[in-house]
């Protein structure tokens, strides 16, 4: 386990090395930051001085060293826009994205699981007919188009929820967050649910698949044999053996979720960090971007390992080594 | 006969089990009846596809769409399975009658643990505590065989070889103390020299028990070393039956016949193994007549035309044949 431990570390640090290495690569083929800052009519002088200001009067492979040995000594570089430190941006919108992210996903399993259980048991059923058509136009419907339909009906037509914004936050563990107040909640079911959608539709037909393929099997018949209820069989027996893909999937939905709800958070104006990563991009404010995407590697490294730690529990002939 | 039937735990009657598919109505179990009695061993016995495990779903209920029990009588003890309905047949499964399976390597789920396998029977058909259910779980697999049972109750189904695996079954099978078990072939999947001790221990158990067992299997030798009485089926329908040391020496159907010598005789040294000419005929759209006709040495022109019904040869045996093989006579 210590070993594995060790393993999996130095595999971390590989990847945000390489992510670090390949961001900055891209990032210096898409256009010169600094006539994103200097204003219109500066002069040769002017836009000299913005690149020594910036550090980008040097070579590639120095900016990079730079960039590298204070990275080691804790400093993220700062933003060109806003001249804070990159990673205390970002790290203050995440608190916003995460717990909308988070709610998704527990709405998007609450109601896959039953259903894609429900689905792959029945796999003739008109109900499940009609829960797999639901399926296939969650996984086809743009996120956007949805939250502007949600909006109209929900916000505008109804008044059940507010359209826009997070609501009041309440502190948690010196994290501010919306779930500690009613108000917050109340701003964060239309995103949250607008968010699942996708998710939900693709953990459904995991589930799904799962179970048809897992009720073919014998220890299905011999639970039954042994008087066990449907309900027993299915949840006790058969979820479990159906679950690993679907634990697979709900890790890379949630890594995914996190780094790019950016659409989402657009248009119900929630002030997270995917919206952060969308105006850095157009003002070429490449140290936010670089971390920004660093961050998300690391996320899903993360992730990663716990879905890994997930399977172990799930299934005992899985060992980590 | 009347007599026999007031005594029978299970009397199965003109049982038919058909599946509805796009090809065709696969008749798989077309009018069965047997009966057994307590602490009776009977053996199926067939080839593969005859329907002899349906027979086995059908009488636990737990014949999957597109199969349904189309008609007949399945009597515990006078009860009707047939029509008793799920809540009531989920009380009997695994109490009344349990059900060995076939393959031990599929028949456990793979993430739960021995002992948890185990005490769910006993949490469905016991009010015991969790101390006892552990104690009756240990001392079953004790009693099926396995060594330090406490410690192994905590292992999962991967970390036994097969034949262990088959006795958890068969103890998972003996723990609500079942009258009827039913062994789907519960020794095809494992080598021979543990199929010998996996026989020898149903035998035991069974008869320590009172219980009684319909063995599943294809395989004559097998059913000779352990049942009181046999019921050979072909294409869903019962061919021949009697005790079992009678039809062995001297079988009336040509089919039981076949498959009596295709069993390997090391005594006597044949050039080749005898083998039963041609397959089993399509079952969807079987031919007018004796089904097993073509492939039967016996057959004549009546064969061609009616079906022979099952008949009574003596007091404790009956065959469905025209021209039923007497004793003595060749092949």
């Amino acid at each position: 386990m210590f070993g594995y431990l060790i393993k999996r570390l130095i595999q971390m640090l590989l990847v945000l090395w390489v992510v670090s290495l390949v961001v900055f690569l891209m990032m210096s083929f898409t256009g010169d930051p600094v006539f994103m800052i200097v204003p219109i009519d500066a002069t040769e002088d002017q836009i000299a001085q913005a690149r020594r200001i910036l550090g980008l009067d040097q070579s590639l492979p120095v900016q990079y060293w730079i960039f590298i040995t204070s990275l080691l000594q804790g400093d993220f570089g700062q933003s060109y826009v806003f001249r804070q430190p990159a990673l205390s941006l970002i790290v203050e919108r995440m608190p916003a994205t995460v717990e909308m992210v988070l709610v998704a996903m527990l709405i998007a399993v609450v109601v896959a699981i039953p259903l894609g259980v429900y689905a792959g048991a029945n796999p003739k059923g008109r109900l499940s007919r009609i829960i797999m058509a639901g399926s296939l136009m969650g996984v086809s419907l743009p996120g956007f188009w949805v939250g502007m339909v949600l909006i109209y009906f929900f916000a505008v037509y109804l008044g059940w929820f507010p359209s826009s914004g997070r609501g009041e936050t309440g502190e948690v563990l010196g994290v501010r967050t919306s779930l500690v107040t009613a108000n917050g909640w109340h701003h964060i079911i239309l995103p949250a649910v607008t968010l699942s959608l996708a998710t939900m539709a693709i953990l459904l037909r995991m589930t799904r698949a799962g179970m048809m393929e897992v009720a073919r099997q014998d220890y299905m018949k011999f639970a039954r044999a042994k008087g066990a209820t449907r309900q027993d069989v299915l949840y006790k027996h058969g979820l479990k053996n159906a679950l690993i893909p679907v634990v697979t999937i709900f890790g890379l939905q949630l890594g995914d979720l996190i780094a790019f709800a950016t659409i989402t958070e657009t248009i119900f104006s929630w002030p997270g960090m995917g919206k952060l990563l969308i105006d850095s991009i157009y003002r070429a404010d490449r140290p936010v971007i670089v971390v920004y995407l660093m961050l998300v590697a690391l996320i899903f490294v993360v992730i990663n390992f716990l879905v890994d730690l997930v399977y172990t529990l799930i299934d005992p002939r899985i060992t980590l080594k | 006969m009347t007599a026999q039937t007031q005594n029978a735990l299970l009397a199965v009657r003109d049982l038919r089990t058909h599946f509805h598919t796009f090809a065709g109505t696969v008749k798989a179990v077309n009018g069965v009846s047997f009966e057994i009695g307590t602490g009776e061993i009977m053996g199926l016995v067939g080839e593969s596809g005859g329907g002899k495990s349906v027979v086995g779903f059908s009488i636990l209920g737990l014949i999957d769409s597109p199969g349904k029990i189309e008609g007949g009588q399945i009597l515990l003890d006078g009860e009707d399975l047939v029509t008793a309905g799920e809540p009531r047949l989920r009380q009997i499964r695994g109490r009344d009658i349990s059900m060995v399976f076939q393959d031990p390597m599929t028949s456990l789920n793979p993430l739960h643990t021995v002992g948890q396998q185990m005490d769910e029977v006993l949490r469905l058909h016991t009010d015991l505590d969790a101390a006892a259910r552990r104690e009756a779980c240990v001392a079953m697999l004790e009693s099926v065989g396995i060594s330090r049972a406490a410690d192994r109750l905590g292992a999962y189904p991967h970390q036994f070889s097969g034949g262990m695996r088959q006795r958890v079954v068969i103890a998972i099978a003996l723990l609500a103390q079942p009258r009827l078990i039913i062994a789907d072939e519960p020794t095809t999947a494992l080598d021979v020299t543990i199929q010998s001790q996996i026989l020898k221990l149903m035998r035991q158990q069974i008869a320590a028990r009172g219980a009684s067992m319909i063995l599943i299997t294809h395989d004559l030798a097998v059913v000779s070393e352990m049942a009181d009485h046999i019921t050979v089926l072909y294409c869903g329908k019962v061919v021949e039956r009697g005790p079992t040391r009678a039809l062995i020496a001297a079988p009336a159907h040509p089919y039981t016949r076949g498959l009596i010598d295709s069993i390997p005789d090391p005594s006597n040294r044949h050039p080749r193994l005898r083998q039963i000419p041609g397959m089993v005929p399509d079952i969807r759209n079987l031919p007018p007549g004796c089904a097993f006709r073509a492939r039967c040495p016996r057959a004549q022109a009546l064969c061609a035309v009616e079906e022979p019904p099952l008949r009574a040869l003596n007091a404790a045996r009956s065959a469905a044949c025209h021209y039923p093989l007497q004793p003595g006579e060749p092949a």
